[in-house]
């Protein structure tokens, strides 16, 4: 076992943890916390895939700036002492079995005998900012622009429906 | 690494979301189960852009960016979560205002 499996098993395990601690917690701010480290799992796997300019994006963006909105939300709303009614335990009981299902499903679905086998961890340039700079700005400069429209338009709406009605 | 484990960290972590989704009733969870779901697919993502990228350079080495594609299509997934995030939050700051709770089993109301 080289370090890039024990880094690979350490990231799955603490990816899979956290994540089923996001849906478990009774109180919203533990599971805020537990995603936010989900997402620093899912970034160390970045970088051991050579996507380094994704890794970082992804802990600014998502465990910077996202996160931060939700704990932001969660802690104006004061949410913290009340606990969320479940209506139905046979609900509950059948939404987990279906998820589960759903898991079992996918993967017997997607196994395969000879999968191709990814080397080389530390090599290729693909994941720095130069090469996938040079791509965005030459043949996806069009979603680029569309995506500032998308952002123009996010921002308004959150202003128009964050303001006092009438 | 068998590209296959990836697929079967992808999917746990996606059923996960998808199990948040269907057993939670705080709205806010349910977004973050939604986030949650999103990462998978993003991890997917460049799992095959890294596997992508190594077959196309064995069958030609000079070619460095083959496989760049994926990371940008996760680039733009992170853009549009961002917008979604916004709006999403928005609107539950919202319904929050209106029936004091961000219960979802009080979102059959909107029909009146």
């Amino acid at each position: 076992m080289n370090t890039f499996q024990i880094a690979f098993w350490f990231l799955s395990a603490l990816a899979v943890f956290s994540s089923l601690m996001v849906i478990t917690r009774k109180n919203p701010v533990y599971s805020v916390l537990f995603l936010i480290i989900t997402f620093f799992a899912i970034s160390g796997h970045y970088i051991l895939m050579n996507a380094q300019f994704l890794a970082i994006v992804n802990i600014i963006v998502y465990a910077g700036a996202i996160m931060v909105l939700f704990l932001f939300v969660l802690m104006l709303m004061n949410l913290n002492k009340e606990s969320e009614q479940q209506k139905n335990k046979y609900l509950l009981w059948s939404s987990a079995i279906a998820g589960g299902m759903l898991m079992v499903l996918l993967i017997a679905a997607l196994h395969t005998s000879n999968p191709m086998v990814l080397q080389q961890p530390g090599a290729g340039g693909i994941g720095l900012i130069k090469n996938l700079g040079t791509k965005l700005f030459t043949d996806y400069v069009v979603p680029f622009e569309l995506s500032s429209i998308l952002f123009l338009s996010a921002m308004v709406g959150a202003v128009v429906l964050g303001k006092k009605g009438e | 690494m068998p590209i296959t484990y990836y697929i079967f960290l992808a999917v746990i972590i996606f059923s996960i979301g998808v199990t948040g989704v269907l057993t939670r009733r705080n709205s806010i969870i349910v977004f973050m189960c939604i986030e949650l779901m999103l990462n998978a697919v993003n991890l997917l993502l460049v799992a095959f852009s890294k596997m992508h990228h190594e077959r196309l350079m064995l069958q030609d080495p000079a070619n460095i960016t083959a496989g760049t594609e994926a990371q940008l299509f996760v680039f733009f997934i992170m853009v549009v979560a961002a917008a979604e995030v916004s709006i999403g939050l928005a609107i539950i700051v919202l319904m929050y205002r209106k029936v004091h709770s961000v219960d979802i089993n009080f979102l059959n109301r909107l029909k009146n």
